[in-house]
């Protein structure tokens, strides 16, 4: 059993735990994930780290609601425990030699850009952060972002919060105006990286994404996890979560993640019934 | 005087069109009385050809001898000299292939159901309740074993017998490897494997699940920064592998791995299951092995009308034989001969179709096997909403790529030494399907044991 240590509600659908995890806060890196489940007999779900504590042996993620296994982890407090957390998996988002980058995170997936622009920024690199949320309650880590980019661009869809806009127009926005990155590293929502980099492949800027496909075990047993990278098929939980943005066919993967979006949709409302009820 | 009837006694089973649509066992074991009288069949040869079919040399004679006698509990002291695991070894054994093929009453007439009689006394035993086992006299030596299956358990609880303090990692939640994510319920219930492994517990084996040697921490730090004086890697075969057609990828297409990992280890055949499985409507399963015939099986459990494609023709599976036969009475069809050219989707990646070539057999090739060559003009679709491959594995890359100075050979299995298990780094050995590739349960123990063997003189000598 791995303990909850520290909780906190980022927003209405986002929530932050750090997890006591000595061995796994012991070698993980950014870009790096973990896979948890929630109680016996749960499902095993992968969520990319978004901070860790050696000298604590904690392992930070932020996830958001969006099923049944989120679901039931939001209803899980600190002095409580989750009944698997395994990691670090994966290959560490590579970083060594990078100067200047621009980092666009989308939604939740800012939790996992955070500290990889972090890293960034302790290695000296000068760091551009776009960060982009549906709306102003919606946002997470400002603060975080704002500590470690030399520039922090904030776009809202609805224009309740920074620029109204996509992070592709402030990205464009960037480019236009000549800004030279050695790397751009997009991660949020796979529409998002598709066209981040459908935009960098323009201005031919290297473009790092972080794929997280659908997954049961994590370590390169299952295979379900396999997008199609460059005309061949890699397996996200061995060969990435990171990938070029440039290689990875945007399309297929958007049809296999919804794979199971019924099944999923009816758990998460049943999981969510249950909860209604057990609150009375 | 031996029963000299010709065949064997029938296994009472669960009838195929009740089986096909539970995950109940399906073999449900002979009776005592059943026991006694097949294990009269046997004429306790004095040379004894079953036990050199044996790959880990249970004295089969022996054991029967006992189980003749009633005496089912000495039966299982003789079992449990030569193999750790006989409750699971019983059931899936390839025992055709193996000690039954060797049998001379096979010559003239079937031979003695040896696996069944494993199987009864093991089941027997387990049923007579908890014992207190002796506990080992501690030697004060730490072993890591990696990996939980077959290999690994067969490792540990030898080197635990003879007093070592055996730690077991495990990557996934449970213990086991394909005993629990693999080998389906209704072949191997999951509650057998669970005692087995309780019961080297009970040896004083520690299990930690949720560790992935090669990445929590690796080889050399559990030797260097945990103390454990040798290393055995029992880490499976991981990365399953497909066939490189169009169509791979498409919503629908599952590696046996994954398909069978789903419904067995996260029991997704249960109604309330928290990890999905697709519910197809008509399977075809690419492949001849007992995984294929496990997930075929599985996949008409779930509802699906199954189809099995397999390029060679029916003497080539590789299945034993009674998988084969209990796939085909629950209504299976095999279409053999036919190879698979591309799978078909639509424009929300759904698979709608497999496209298959028809093949004849050619020369043999070097596994002397005849070669399935492809007959030009032949292709025909199959109409099916889900593909999965069961064409084998390769060993899971985790440990060779953070290992360093481990020799592997070009396709990823662990090079070592046959007669010890030795791998290239002093104190760290091997065996499994990390060694050989895609294999079966008992030639995995047989290795974990020559493994725990090697270990035990390698340390003993070092200490010397």
């Amino acid at each position: 059993m791995y303990p909850i240590i520290r909780k906190e509600v980022l927003n209405p659908t986002v929530v932050k735990m750090d997890i006591l995890a000595p061995a796994v806060a012991k070698k993980a890196l950014p870009g790096q994930f973990i896979i948890l489940r929630v109680d016996e007999g749960g499902e095993r779900i992968p969520l990319t780290v978004a901070g860790y504590d050696r000298a604590a042996g904690t392992v930070t993620i932020i996830f958001q609601v969006v099923g049944a296994t989120t679901e039931c982890l939001r209803h899980k407090e600190a002095g409580e425990s989750i009944q698997d957390f395994v990691g670090p998996l994966g290959t560490p988002t590579r970083i060594e030699g990078l100067r200047k980058v621009a980092i666009v995170g989308g939604g939740v997936g800012c939790a996992i850009a955070y500290p990889v622009a972090k890293a960034l920024h302790e290695q000296g690199a000068v760091v551009h952060s776009i960060i982009g949320f549906r709306s102003r309650d919606l946002v997470i880590l400002e603060q975080e972002f704002a500590a470690c980019s030399d520039q922090l661009l904030r776009m809202s869809d609805d224009g309740s919060w920074g620029e109204r806009g996509l992070v592709t127009d402030a990205l464009r926005a960037l480019l236009e105006r000549g800004e030279q990155y050695d790397q751009v590293i997009a991660i949020g929502p796979l529409v998002m990286m598709k066209f981040v980099c459908a935009l960098t492949k323009e201005f031919g800027v290297k473009t790092v994404v972080s794929m997280n496909p659908i997954m049961v075990d994590g370590t390169g047993m299952c295979g379900g996890c396999r997008l199609t990278v460059g005309g061949k098929t890699k397996f996200a939980c061995v060969d990435g979560p990171d990938f070029d943005g440039h290689e990875v066919d945007f399309d297929e993967a958007i049809q296999r993640a919804a794979m199971y979006r019924d099944f999923e949709r009816h758990a998460y409302e049943k999981t969510c019934n249950l909860f209604k009820q057990a609150e009375g | 005087m031996a029963n000299m009837r010709m065949d064997k006694n029938a296994m009472p089973e669960q009838a195929p069109n009740v089986r096909n649509k539970n995950f109940k066992e399906v073999a449900l074991g002979y009776t005592p009385e059943q026991a006694m009288d097949e294990a009269r069949r046997c004429l306790s040869c004095k040379h004894k050809p079953c036990v050199s079919g044996c790959p880990v040399g249970v004295d089969i004679p022996a054991f029967i001898a006992e189980v003749a006698r009633g005496d089912f509990s000495a039966a299982y002291d003789i079992l449990s000299r030569d193999t750790s695991l006989p409750a699971i070894c019983g059931r899936v054994c390839p025992q055709e292939n193996q000690c039954e093929q060797k049998c001379v009453r096979g010559l003239k007439g079937q031979s003695v159901a040896i696996g069944r009689l494993e199987r009864f006394v093991a089941d027997w035993k387990m049923a007579q309740g908890e014992e207190t086992a002796a506990a080992p006299v501690p030697n004060g030596h730490k072993v890591a074993v990696i990996g939980s299956g077959p290999s690994g358990l067969a490792c540990a609880g030898d080197l635990a017998r003879k007093g070592y303090a055996v730690t077991i990692f495990e990557a996934l939640h449970a213990a086991g490897g394909v005993l629990v994510y693999g080998i389906p319920e209704f072949r191997l219930p999951k509650d057998i494997v669970r005692r087995e492994i309780a019961g080297l517990e009970k040896l004083g084996v520690k299990i930690e699940t949720n560790m992935v040697i090669g990445k929590v921490t690796s080889v050399q730090e559990l030797m260097q920064e945990y103390g454990f004086e040798a290393v055995f890697i029992g880490t499976g075969a991981g990365l399953p592998k497909f066939m490189r057609i169009p169509g791979e990828n498409l919503k629908g297409v599952f590696s046996a791995n994954e398909f069978l990992t789903r419904v067995n280890l996260m029991k997704a055949y249960q109604d309330d299951s928290a990890t999905p499985v697709m519910k197809a409507k008509r399977v075809a399963v690419v492949g001849g092995g007992n995984v294929a015939m496990d997930a075929a099986r599985c996949a008409k459990r779930l509802g699906a009308e199954v189809t099995i494609v397999y390029r060679r023709s029916e003497k080539e599976l590789p299945a034993r034989a009674e998988e084969v036969e209990h796939a085909k009475e629950e209504g299976i069809v095999f279409k053999l001969l036919n190879n698979p050219v591309r799978i078909l989707g639509d424009d929300q990646f759904n698979v709608t179709g497999m496209e298959c070539i028809q093949m004849t057999l050619g020369e043999p090739d070097e596994s002397g096997r005849r070669r399935p060559v492809e007959k030009p003009g032949s292709e025909f679709i199959v109409d099916v909403d889900c593909v999965i491959m069961a064409i084998g594995t390769s060993p899971n890359p985790l440990i060779k790529s953070t290992t360093d100075g481990l020799a592997t050979e070009s396709w990823g299995g662990i090079i070592v030494d046959e007669a010890t298990g030795a791998t290239s780094i002093p104190g760290v050995y091997a065996g499994g399907d990390a060694v050989t590739g895609a294999a079966t349960v008992i030639l995995a123990m047989g290795a974990g044991k020559t493994a725990a063997a090697a270990m035990d003189a390698y340390i003993q000598k070092k200490q010397s």
